[in-house]
């Protein structure tokens, strides 16, 4: 027998075939491997592997005091950079049972709906290239560039802020910063129709989502699959409503339930997202109180006293922890990062399975994944 | 539900659980032989209803380890804190609840990856971020040393 034969003899008895999508596949947008086994066309089993970006951030934490931290959260998921900073801010004033001034309340709640929408921008273009569509990346790029241009005028970053400081914020906003929003808004406001004509009622975009992926609720608690593709699921987890923070509290909104919890509900969430973070933006926008305070007075060095200190908060992905053991001196003693990507990733194999190879791309884009957050 | 039904609750399940001091959740110490068993019960009791596991985490306390389980309930929005001390230092071992909750398995393989502590009836325990070939120990333990990509302050 000729060795071209072999082969094909082999294949036909063991039709299991192993391939590598990643580390350096476009549709990850990051270091993620999936080890896929395939029988013809469809996935048998899945399993990722991570690591490739594991900076050990929570061991750099432990010799960093609570000021220092904050610049490393930053590098988490680069997309909610401001979530994240509030997290670990919002655990060290529970701590020291600081109250921050109101006006920083909302200052703090308008930064984190800014950054969700753009964070769901860029999840739009990038979802809508990776099926084929890269008309979308432009779109989704040139109006998220609006909101970095309020950012940078603001902070002088576009992505990397570590502007929320434990007990307010660096330094006080731009004069412009009002208006910028309520422009942003008028025109995202217009803009956001032309995305659901091009993508949302598009026939192949439907039919290529549509019934693929299937999260069950029970599935979607049971994994821990927070933020909107949670939500899809009918999990009601957003930590905005279920332990309010910030300015939270004082604006009306309703949280995006959807029942069905597949690829397209997914994507719908996080369109209507954008949305009520409109609304929401427009509420505190209104009611944010005037003045120039940006921070309460904090004494020079941090130092947390000894316990155990746990705080929520609903990043654009999903659920966030941040759990601070303290033993009185100004570096945690362990500090533990639950973050939303993690848990959402390994629920890619169940999701996958039984489907075609070409719908991984889809499934995978559906649970928005930030590869260094998963790794931290 | 109120901390303090709560509480009732967990001590009718359980007499000998510890109330720790904690000023946001109930927080209770589990001894490691009923962990598994109660946290089962935790989650099934039709008054209870644990469904949710949204962190589980190691801590180093130099003369033993802790694993601390978050667990809520979305029926009834109530919280609780669990916590379980391992025996030493060598070879730490506490029974895995990735059959309870199936996010569990990933986030025990993570600190069983950085801290070195072995999760028994573990579905599939190996390393999640560093390499299988990585020996050097284990890095979120207190006495790891690593001279030259840890500086000291």
């Amino acid at each position: 027998m000729s060795e071209e034969k072999k082969v094909i003899v082999e294949l036909n008895e063991n039709p299991e075939y192993i391939i590598n999508m990643g580390p350096q596949h476009p549709s990850t947008h990051g270091v993620l491997r999936f080890e896929v086994s395939l029988q013809g066309e469809m996935v048998k089993h899945l399993i990722p592997h991570c690591g490739y970006v594991h900076r050990g951030i929570e061991k750099m934490c432990e010799s960093l005091t609570y000021p220092q931290v904050i610049h490393l959260t930053d590098r988490l998921d680069y997309l909610s950079a401001h979530m994240n900073n509030e997290a670990v801010s919002l655990c060290v004033e529970n701590a020291l049972e600081i109250e921050v001034p109101e006006r920083v309340k909302y200052i703090r709640s308008i930064l984190s709906e800014l950054n969700r929408i753009a964070s769901h921008q860029l999840w739009w273009s990038a979802f809508g290239m990776d099926l084929g569509g890269l008309t979308c990346f432009f779109y989704g790029l040139r109006d998220r560039e609006k909101i970095l241009d309020i950012f940078e005028e603001s902070f002088g970053s576009r992505l990397l802020h570590s502007f929320i400081v434990p007990g307010g914020l660096m330094h006080d906003i731009h004069p412009n910063f009002k208006k910028g929003i309520t422009d942003f808004i008028k025109y995202f406001r217009k803009k956001l129709p032309e995305y659901n004509r091009f993508l949302t009622g598009n026939v192949i975009f439907q039919a290529r989502t549509k019934g693929l992926g299937i999260l069950s609720k029970e599935d979607a608690i049971n994994y821990g699959i927070t933020g909107p593709s949670g939500r899809a699921s009918g999990f009601s987890c957003d930590i905005r409503k279920v332990e309010p923070y910030s300015a939270y509290p004082y604006v009306d909104f309703k949280e995006i339930l959807y029942n069905e919890g597949d690829t397209f509900y997914r994507y719908v969430a996080r369109m209507d997202e954008m949305v009520e973070s409109m609304n929401i933006l427009e509420q505190l926008i209104d009611k944010m109180p005037d003045g120039n305070e940006y921070t309460s007075k904090m004494k020079p060095v941090i130092k947390l006293p000894e316990g155990e200190y746990y705080q929520r908060v609903e990043t654009a992905r999903g659920e966030l922890g941040v759990y601070i053991v303290s033993d009185g001196n100004k570096t945690p003693y362990r500090l533990k990062l639950r973050t939303p990507n993690f848990s959402n990733l390994f629920i890619m194999n169940k999701l996958a399975s039984g489907y075609k190879i070409a719908d991984l791309v889809a499934i995978s884009g559906s649970l928005d994944l930030v590869i260094p957050d998963i790794d931290r | 539900m109120e901390q303090e039904q709560l509480k009732e609750k967990i001590i009718a399940l359980l007499p000998e659980a510890e109330f720790n001091v904690n000023k946001q959740y109930l927080d209770i110490n589990v001894p490691s032989d009923k962990m598994h068993a109660f946290v089962k019960l935790l989650k099934e009791s039709d008054d209870l209803k644990l469904d949710y596991l949204f962190c589980l985490s190691g801590v180093d306390w130099k003369t033993h380890f802790t694993i601390v389980y978050h667990l809520t309930s979305t029926f009834f929005g109530h919280s609780l804190v669990l916590k379980v001390k391992t025996t030493g230092r060598e070879n730490p071992e506490v029974a895995s609840v990735a059959d309870i909750y199936a996010t569990a398995e990933f986030h025990e393989r993570e600190v069983y990856d950085l801290m070195g502590i072995k999760f028994s009836d573990h579905p599939d325990l190996r390393r999640l971020f560093l390499d299988e070939t990585f020996i050097e120990g284990f890095p979120l333990r207190k006495d790891y040393k690593d001279e030259i990509n840890i500086i000291e302050r």
